[in-house]
């Protein structure tokens, strides 16, 4: 089944890339913006199809490899 | 003294580091992240480059490589184990040294010359150096160094900044930071200090032709402390 995870910066590390989108956006009129923050998006189809166990599997793969936890932060979630 | 640097796929800076080693007189193996087995190494440096080509963070990939494992056990049994550039990214994401290396500030890819202070000579790499201030070549695009709050506490606690950026006369301060990093950090060691990550690349000043020989000294005094 197809599992989906979402690896955010935590909040307070410096998203650099972040404030350049903001930054242009302000600049094509979108003025309504408090903060823009970017992170990765991983969509994961796992031979598993028991959903607590297909998102245990892919929760065991953002501690070890996809997310970095001294400055991100991730979430799970099951897609299909 | 024998010494040992690891390839991975989009090291660049691997060659370099053979070459400076054997000047100074270190008998030198290139190793290849698929082997399984370190060959017998009194010092193993993972040098810079951009190891699988920075995929998803840089030097996530190469941490997890079948060499890193023989690399750690090295390094938790007391070998010493120096990362630059792109090493020191892979060696923050095995966790051998704390914080990790963020995309530098104002997103540029800094490639300079810079000056850094040493802070710390109780340790096998900087030992017995009469100078305090290297002026060492950087070239990254994720070198701003980061931690937690806890960290940075812990990392002070233990004296484990290696170096700081710093102006020619050792300040200090924002405007000798090229890339954003806290405190100005520019390399740190593991708490025991046998295992060193750094930006800045002392192989490349290994020759007047290359604008400076202050990584000649760094070289020089390293085999002796070794020996």
């Amino acid at each position: 089944m197809k599992v989906s995870a979402i690896i955010t910066l935590k909040k307070d590390v410096l998203d650099p890339q972040g404030k350049v989108i903001h930054q242009t956006l302000d600049g094509m009129g979108f003025k309504d913006i408090n903060e823009v923050r970017q992170g990765k998006y991983f969509e994961i189809d796992v031979k598993e199809n028991d959903p607590t166990k297909a998102k245990g599997i892919v929760e065991d793969m953002c501690k070890k490899l996809l997310a970095n936890l001294v400055i991100e932060n991730y979430k799970i979630i099951e897609t299909q | 003294m024998k010494s040992s640097v690891i390839t991975f796929p989009g090291s660049n800076c691997d060659r370099d580091m053979d070459v400076a080693l054997k000047k100074f007189g270190f008998n030198n193996k290139m190793v290849w992240h698929n082997d399984n087995e370190l060959p017998k190494s009194d010092l193993v440096v993972l040098p810079g480059g951009f190891s699988y080509g920075d995929y998803l963070r840089c030097g996530s990939m190469a941490s997890k490589s079948k060499i890193m494992q023989s690399v750690i056990n090295f390094a938790k049994s007391g070998g010493l184990v120096m990362g630059i550039c792109n090493g020191f990214q892979i060696l923050v994401e095995t966790g051998l040294v704390p914080g990790v290396l963020l995309r530098n500030k104002y997103l540029e890819f800094i490639c300079k010359n810079v000056f850094v202070k040493l802070d710390n000579k109780d340790n096998p790499y900087f030992k017995n150096l009469d100078k305090d201030i290297f002026e060492l070549h950087i070239a990254h695009n994720e070198g701003n160094y980061f931690c937690t709050d806890d960290q940075l506490k812990e990392i002070k606690d233990n004296n484990q900044v290696a170096i700081y950026y710093s102006n020619n006369k050792g300040q200090i301060d924002e405007n000798s930071n090229p890339n954003g990093s806290i405190k100005n950090i520019a390399g740190i060691f593991n708490k025991e200090k046998n295992v060193l990550g750094m930006m800045p690349h002392p192989e490349r000043m290994i020759d007047q032709s290359l604008t400076g020989e202050d990584g000649s000294i760094f070289f020089k005094n390293l085999i002796n402390n070794i020996k």
